[in-house]
């Protein structure tokens, strides 16, 4: 084969996102030589597509907030299902890492007395998201990128990760492509920290960007780990639905904690009937009280009156817009309408949601400041990932590790808005801080086998091979609208079953992929390579969605429409062990009695 | 056909390279990314194209349609004359890699040279929203570097030695006015970033997605803490005798 590059680290990350820098920053502080490698440019990862906020008990809004309140919210949101012991961790470290932020310079928007104003959001109790009006990711990564660019972390940007190597048991490295020369590299390193984010672009309609292909979800299970939880897939309330080129392009929750509410086609407030057991008493239950509620937010005094139903967690919303438009309540292009023109003015408006307002005006020809929007779900985040040690984030092949989207088990059933970000900076931080501790206490690199790395690039070189063969964007289009058809909000046995069936076929039609062009920056050629890692994902939440056979958070199961205490105990794992791969499921670990007692309050 | 619209679309290398016509179907509220995805799709698998978020927010997808610097992703079709070809280059400023992308890797290196904010110690982290406004217009900046790619002294003069371009300077100022910050950046300001070689045009400011007012809020207010800081006598003899 061709030379390649190869370069030695203690610590190799994957991912520039908010886990992957934050992450490299911790290593590289800590004294391990780091490596930071990307598929996009600096800066450009989907982080800095977040809009609403990052959620952290600062208690500067509302000083009855804590870290055992936010705990409460993250575990009624995730339906219990999460790691209590990363629900824990999350809650209590959050508020210090977003001050860390600030004290590297990131400017979030201010309460009257000058302090990181915070805003409400679905799930949780009080106003608990620091922001920086609707582009805080931006606000994020570049605070994280200024600092990260001086502490000496190489960076490898638009450099694709394949393959994590498996030495001895334990990850050693990483074979990789440069996407501008379609050279191959490899990483030698004593441990590799995965921060790749998340798989929407497995489905039609889906906020996510083209490097949400599931390349971490699909790197663990090909090195051997395990994947937890691969079943809860986070379809967000609100996307755009016309015109056709945004259809599912986000818009904030945020409209929503700014006193945005949701109407049918015959101006119904829908939310009201919608509030489930969990959450009975919590809510507005009159136009009248909710309204009363964005007033008293709106003049910055402590509300007396119930949040509204809008701010119900987006499983509860998702779902309820997903009946209206069912019922023949929708709107004209088969969303309903989120209306923020009737409650703020303008100039509120601009000032909290200019991102949203520029969206709307551009690219839809609509101005939200006099009309409502159209509105329906859409791909979002992935809860499921990497099965990992709550404390270190280390997987369970030992010296891989992973955080962000791409870990599983924090979030549970369903991911409260705004707990990503903070997620980001909680566990990208402990993966950067284990994994250059694990990278201390080994002496030497561990080896890598040159025929596995032949066996790699081979692989990645055939589909220019092919003289005949499919274009991949046909076979991606098709891989997505069946996702959606399938394996989307509402499922039942028989759709999974054949979703199965189809990505047999899928499979088959993959490996005749072909590719026309040369090395040099080949989208065509990059998209053939990333339908391996959509195939595997999507395979691995499809047997997860078909083993859980009950209703639970972000997983709802026409044939199984309730939850089921006993599942409520069980995590699904999903894992690499022959063909086809493996599912099992894994009891819960017992919460300790303090924790237990956290749950009650409320 | 008449819903079709035809893309002319720069193929090519750093060795050189040509506009190729394609047609694609037109669909409503169609933008120039989408387009040029549809060609990617139906056409030329292996066209070269940055993008991201596909909502203006990440700043991958800038290039010059028609001539005009701009975000493929937030420029729509309906805009263009319906009968008329778009012709899409990369940005000019750049070394191109290959079709659409361009080589922006010098920003980044620019970005390096920039000294970190530095937090004033031993204080509580409290400012007005007054003071925050004031540098969240600079923080907006989605490095999309279309005002790189126009400004002329890095255009036309190639001045990339002498010269940061507007959207480091709108860093620096960033920088400069954090209520929180105390590093001194002035004298790189002054030479290594070359300040002095901006004119005050405005392209930059006209092109930027933003709508950061970059000349005015940005250049003009560090132009003219330079101007005081080593070119005023009076302050400048003050400082000397002062020590600084
Ligand atoms: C539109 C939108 C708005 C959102 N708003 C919010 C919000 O307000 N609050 C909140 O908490 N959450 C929000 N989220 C969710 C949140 O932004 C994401 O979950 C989070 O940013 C993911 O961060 P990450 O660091 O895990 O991954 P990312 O930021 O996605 O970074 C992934 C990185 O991995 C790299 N990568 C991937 N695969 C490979 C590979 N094979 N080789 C090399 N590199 C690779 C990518 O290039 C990228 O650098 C939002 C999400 C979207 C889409
Ligand atoms: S105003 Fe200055 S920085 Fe902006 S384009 Fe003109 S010369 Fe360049
Ligand atoms: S200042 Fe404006 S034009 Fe320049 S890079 Fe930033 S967003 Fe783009
Ligand atoms: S794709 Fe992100 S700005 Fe165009």
């Amino acid at each position: 084969m061709d030379k390649y590059e190869t370069h030695a680290y203690d610590v190799v990350v994957v991912g520039a996102g908010g886990a992957g820098l934050r992450a490299a920053i911790e290593s590289s502080a800590r004294g391990a030589k780091t490596a930071l490698v990307c598929k996009s440019l600096l800066g450009k990862a989907h982080t800095v597509m977040a809009e609403g906020g990052i959620a952290a008990a600062l208690a500067n809004n509302e000083p009855r907030d804590n870290w055992q309140v936010h705990f409460r919210d993250t575990m009624k949101g995730g339906k219990f299902l999460n790691q209590w012991r990363m629900a824990e961790l999350h809650a209590k470290e959050a508020p210090e890492r977003v001050r860390e932020l600030e004290s590297w310079g990131a400017v979030f928007d201010r309460t009257k007395d000058g302090a990181i104003l915070q805003r409400n959001f679905g799930g949780h109790t009080y106003p608990r998201l620091a922001h920086v009006g609707d582009r805080t990711g931006l606000e994020m990564i570049r605070t994280l990128q200024d600092r990260g660019v001086h502490q000496g972390i190489d960076v490898y940007m638009e450099c694709t990760v394949r393959r994590v190597f498996v030495a001895d048991g334990r990850a050693a490295g990483c074979f990789a492509y440069w996407r501008e020369s379609g050279r191959f590299i490899v990483f030698r390193a004593k441990a590799v920290v995965l921060a790749t984010g998340g798989i929407g672009r497995c489905w039609e309609i889906s906020s996510n960007s083209w490097e949400y292909t599931g390349d971490g979800h699909a790197l663990a299970y090909w090195a051997g780990a395990d994947l937890i939880d691969m079943e809860f897939v986070q379809f967000h309330p609100t996307g755009m639905v016309w015109p056709p080129s945004v259809r599912g392009t986000l818009i904030t929750e945020g409209v929503r904690g700014e006193g945005g509410v949701l109407k049918n086609s015959q101006g119904q407030r829908f939310m009201f009937d919608c509030v489930p057991e969990l959450y009975a008493g919590e809510f507005a239950e009159t136009e009248e009280e909710s309204n009363r509620w964005v007033q008293d937010v709106i003049a910055g005094r402590r509300p007396e009156a119930r949040r509204p139903p809008e701010l119900l967690t987006r499983d509860v919303v998702a779902r309820a817009i997903r009946r209206e438009v069912r019922e023949g309540r929708g709107s004209p292009h088969g969303g309903v309408l989120l209306d923020i023109a009737s409650y703020r003015t303008p100039e509120a408006i601009k000032k909290k949601l200019p991102g949203m307002y520029h969206q709307f005006k551009e690219l839809a020809d609509v101005d939200i400041t006099a009309e409502p929007m159209e509105v329906g779900p859409t791909c979002h985040y992935m809860m499921g990932g990497v099965r990992v040690d709550a404390e270190t984030q280390e997987s369970t092949l030992p010296g891989l590790y992973a955080a962000g989207e791409v870990a599983g088990g924090m979030h549970g059933a369903n991911r409260l808005g705004g707990n990503s970000l903070s997620d980001l900076l909680v566990f990208g931080k402990r993966a950067g801080e284990f994994a250059a501790h694990e990278a201390r206490g080994r002496p030497s690199l561990p080896a890598i086998n040159e025929d596995e790395v032949a066996a790699a690039a081979r692989q990645a070189l055939a589909p220019f091979e092919r003289t005949d063969g499919e274009n991949p964007y046909a076979l991606h289009e098709d891989l997505r609208r069946m996702m959606h058809k399938y394996v989307g909000i509402v499922r039942n046995e028989e759709d999974l079953k054949i979703a199965l069936d189809e990505l047999g076929n899928l499979r088959e039609r993959a490996r005749h992929v072909k590719v026309g062009g040369t090395i040099q920056y080949n989208p065509g050629w990059h998209l053939a390579l990333d339908l391996a890692n959509m195939l595997d994902t999507s395979e691995a939440v499809t047997r997860a969605a078909l083993v859980r056979q009950e209703s639970r958070g972000a997983h709802t199961r026409d044939d199984f429409p309730d939850s089921d205490a006993t599942w409520g105990k069980q995590n699904v794992i999903v894992r690499k062990k022959g063909e086809p791969m493996s599912v099992a499921t894994e009891p819960l670990s017992e919460m300790p009695a303090e924790l237990k007692q956290l749950l009650k309050g409320g | 056909m008449a819903d079709d619209v035809v893309l002319k679309l720069y193929r090519g290398d750093a060795a050189g390279g040509e506009l190729v016509d394609y047609e694609v179907p037109r669909a409503p509220g169609m933008v120039v990314l989408d387009a040029v995805h549809s060609v990617q799709a139906m056409h030329a698998p292996d066209l070269a194209v940055r993008w991201n978020c596909k909502a203006g927010r990440c700043g991958s997808c800038g290039a010059e349609v028609n001539g005009r610097p701009r975000l493929m992703c937030m420029d729509r079709l309906d805009k263009y004359p319906p009968d008329e070809p778009i012709s899409v280059r990369p940005m000019r400023t750049f070394p191109v890699v290959k079709d659409l992308v361009c080589d922006v890797s010098w920003n980044f290196e620019v970005n390096k040279r920039i000294p970190p904010f530095q937090m004033r110690e031993g204080v509580e982290p409290r400012f007005s929203q007054a003071e925050a406004d004031r540098v969240q217009e600079f923080r907006k900046c989605i490095e999309c570097f279309l005002c790189q790619n126009v400004c002329h002294v890095l255009r036309e003069h190639h001045e990339q030695e002498q010269f940061c371009g507007p959207r480091f300077l709108v860093r620096l100022a960033g920088l400069e006015m954090h209520p929180l910050d105390t590093a001194d950046r002035l004298p790189l300001i002054h030479k290594q970033f070359g300040i002095g070689l901006c004119n005050i045009t405005k392209c930059c400011t006209e092109v930027c997605p933003e709508s950061i007012a970059i000349t005015d809020n940005a250049i003009i207010p560090l132009k003219e803490r330079v101007v005081d800081r080593f070119y005023d006598p009076v302050k400048k003899l003050f400082r000397v005798l002062r020590g600084r």
